[in-house]
């Protein structure tokens, strides 16, 4: 399948399917999840991605040219879904972009008492202003400290990539992957993604450090990095384990009927055996 | 309920009653109101930008720091403190103990009111708080959320805590069948109430399940709900007996003093509860702490600060709970009460704020409006309740029966 039909295909998948719930169980629904892969060894540092990432979204477009923003290790903010940072290791120095990794299994979503923050069947994990009570429960469940929150309006929103979900339904690529000048990001299936990624691993295998981070992180992420260094060296956190984060609150919550079906007879019961002989009114 | 007050209410019905028992009563310038009153005002004031400027105008929370003071302590370490009402409605209306059946009412209104202004504080901390029917009215429910279920049984056990205590609110109205009526229910509510609270006191510890990777290791542990869960109880026993306390004083006038039991023994029985529910705690911390293999971890402050909640604030009143009991000493219990409270406070801090981000370099600490609005809060709540046990029968065990 060449790209332009692929793409086609994706959005044609995306326009069926727009209505989640209608639309669950109907037809015969794409397993598989689309992703964005990031070659750090061939990130430039240009930031075109942070500037496209602005214009598309109307955030803050960044003045690359003047605003030495590479100086200091940035995260991603109420103005910017994205950002590159600049790590200066073993082997040199690399830049390595920052977004929502779109895990497979994200915290967020599951944290997200109104189904504001969804894990859409595609893949990409999308906020929507007119569900969100701005709990910011996601932000703390969030293991990457993505989900960004804006203190300072009366209607704030929550802000974080959703990998261009417009664009994505237009059947056009993200904008940061169409702005990259170098091909650092590429966008796609994500089993397609993980055989390209293997594949520049086999041929240089002195190149690359032989972990694709987000193959197995966190359950899995839609995002994948490709690294030359070890992934500690360029601000990864790799501590968060492999399982998925959902998995940490699901025994409490399978407790609860458990408890809602055991407690109350039981209380019940309790009450009868205490009961007085004499008719004791509460 | 005064013969001038029945007489008024069957005379001009009960909307003029009410209105007429709205009225403050008593001297103005007490030194709790001179205090209470510019405080409320100023919190008003600061809630009024918090709503037009956003939240980050008043308080300190950032992207790092999504939650603070107001969920940290009003909701989180409020709602622990508010547990004196499952325990006591257990003892009294399942177990039937009668000893304690004259702090019931009192128990329950602290308990219901805790958690409208609490547990109710939560919508200050929403961004967009018109959206909080999404989760109630069923069009967007999450289901896999803590929260979703934390929410849900927040509004569901202040409806059972509402149940518990309209008998007493339909005396007050003079509504006799409806009492009576009300009454019966009790019991259903009773066992309802009990088992959510089981369940949202241990989930509002597994809200920070998935926090893993920023809460320290010392406080993080998949047991969280079940230390939230037992922690709850000494919480709510050692409330009951500091804010018995002070209505003893308070309240002197209105309070019975003719009910079965002597208000100590009442005391020394919470005070043997709090002793034995603390000492679990304790047992339960220290196999985590075993059992977790943290003996690594306690090398640096981090690790002096647990051994000073451990040890200072569960271990140290458990102790002086159980010596207070063998010697009838209610100073002491009071004190192990005081002890044991701020122990909470301590808990739920480090959890949700003071241990949150410990291995990154940003930290938070509330600002001055912050702690403003809680005390505003807690001031609100209070004058609601000497509102209603100066109104209603709520200390007066014989006439409710």
């Amino acid at each position: 399948m060449n790209r332009r039909n692929f793409l086609k295909a994706i959005g044609a998948g995306l326009f069926s399917f727009s209505d989640e719930e209608a639309a669950a169980g109907t037809k015969n629904i794409k397993k598989e999840f689309i992703g964005v892969l990031t070659d750090t060894t061939r990130c430039i540092g240009c930031r075109s991605c942070e500037i496209a990432c602005g214009k598309t979204h109307n955030l803050l477009v960044p003045d690359v040219e003047k605003d030495n923003a590479l100086e200091k290790e940035r995260s991603t903010s109420e103005r910017q879904r994205t950002v590159v940072n600049r790590y200066k290791t073993e082997k040199g120095i690399f830049y390595v972009k920052k977004q929502c990794m779109h895990c497979w299994q994200p915290a967020c979503s599951s944290a997200c008492l109104t189904n504001a923050m969804l894990k859409t069947r595609e893949g990409p994990i999308i906020w929507r202003s007119n569900m969100c009570m701005g709990c910011r429960f996601c932000m703390v469940s969030c293991p990457f400290n993505i989900p960004k929150f804006e203190y300072n309006k009366w209607n704030p929103n929550i802000v974080k990539c959703d990998m261009c979900w417009d664009r994505l339904q237009a059947g056009k690529q993200p904008a940061c992957v169409e702005a990259c000048p170098t091909g650092a990001l590429i966008f796609g299936m994500k089993k397609d993604l993980m055989e390209i990624a293997r594949t520049r691993i086999y041929r240089y295998p002195h190149k690359y450090v032989h972990q694709i981070y987000g193959e197995n992180e966190v359950g899995g992420t839609g995002w994948l990095y490709l690294a030359a260094v070890p992934f500690e060296q360029l601000g990864f956190r790799t501590d968060l384990g492999n399982l998925p984060y959902p998995e940490y609150t699901k025994e409490f919550l399978y407790a609860v009927p458990a408890v809602i079906l055991v407690v109350p007879p039981l209380l019940y019961g309790l009450s009868l055996l205490t009961e007085n002989d004499k008719e004791d009114k509460l | 309920m005064s013969i001038k007050g029945v007489v008024a209410f069957e005379k001009k019905g009960s909307l003029k009653y009410i209105l007429h028992e709205m009225k403050p009563r008593g001297k103005m310038l007490t030194p709790f109101n001179i205090i209470s009153i510019p405080i409320i005002i100023l919190g008003l004031v600061i809630l009024v930008i918090r709503f037009v400027k956003g939240l980050g105008a008043v308080t300190n929370l950032s992207q790092d720091y999504p939650w603070g003071f107001w969920i940290g302590f009003d909701v989180v370490t409020g709602v622990a403190f508010a547990a004196g009402a499952y325990i006591i409605t257990f003892v009294v209306y399942v177990m039937r103990v009668e000893k304690y059946h004259s702090i019931a009412k009192i128990t329950v209104l602290n308990g219901f009111l805790a958690y409208v202004f609490y547990a109710g504080a939560l919508i200050l901390d929403l961004g967009k708080p018109w959206n909080i029917v999404n989760p109630i009215i069923g069009n967007s429910f999450g289901y896999n959320s803590v929260l979703f279920l934390v929410a849900w049984h927040f509004l569901l056990y202040m409806m059972a805590q509402l149940i518990e205590f309209f008998p007493v609110t339909a005396e007050w109205l003079g509504w006799k069948k409806v009492k009576r009526f009300m009454s019966t229910l009790t019991l259903g509510a009773v066992i309802f109430g009990i088992t959510l609270s089981l369940l949202h006191q241990s989930g509002l510890g597994a809200l920070f399940m998935m926090a893993k990777p920023k809460i320290h290791p010392l406080w993080y542990s998949e047991f969280i709900p079940l230390l939230f869960l037992t922690s709850s109880i000494p919480a709510g026993l050692s409330m009951i007996i500091f804010e018995s306390t002070i209505s003893h004083r308070v309240f002197r006038d209105i309070i019975d003093h003719n009910s079965h039991t002597p208000f100590e023994d009442i005391i020394i029985g919470l005070g043997k509860g709090a002793a034995i529910s603390l000492f679990i705690y304790y047992f339960f911390k220290a196999i985590i702490f075993i059992h977790g293999r943290h003996w690594s971890l306690i090398t640096d402050w981090w690790g002096v600060w647990y051994f000073i909640e451990v040890f200072g604030f569960v271990l140290l009143p458990c102790i002086m709970y159980a010596n207070g009991v063998k010697s009838r000493n209610l100073g002491l219990i009071r004190s192990a009460a005081v002890i044991t409270m701020i122990g909470i406070i301590i808990n739920r801090l480090n959890i949700s704020v003071i241990t949150f981000n410990w291995n990154t370099p940003v930290k938070y600490f509330p600002s001055w409006m912050e702690i403003v609005v809680t005390l505003m809060i807690i001031f609100i709540e209070i004058w609601v309740l000497r509102w209603v046990v100066t109104r209603m029968n709520v200390f007066n065990y014989e006439d409710s029966h």
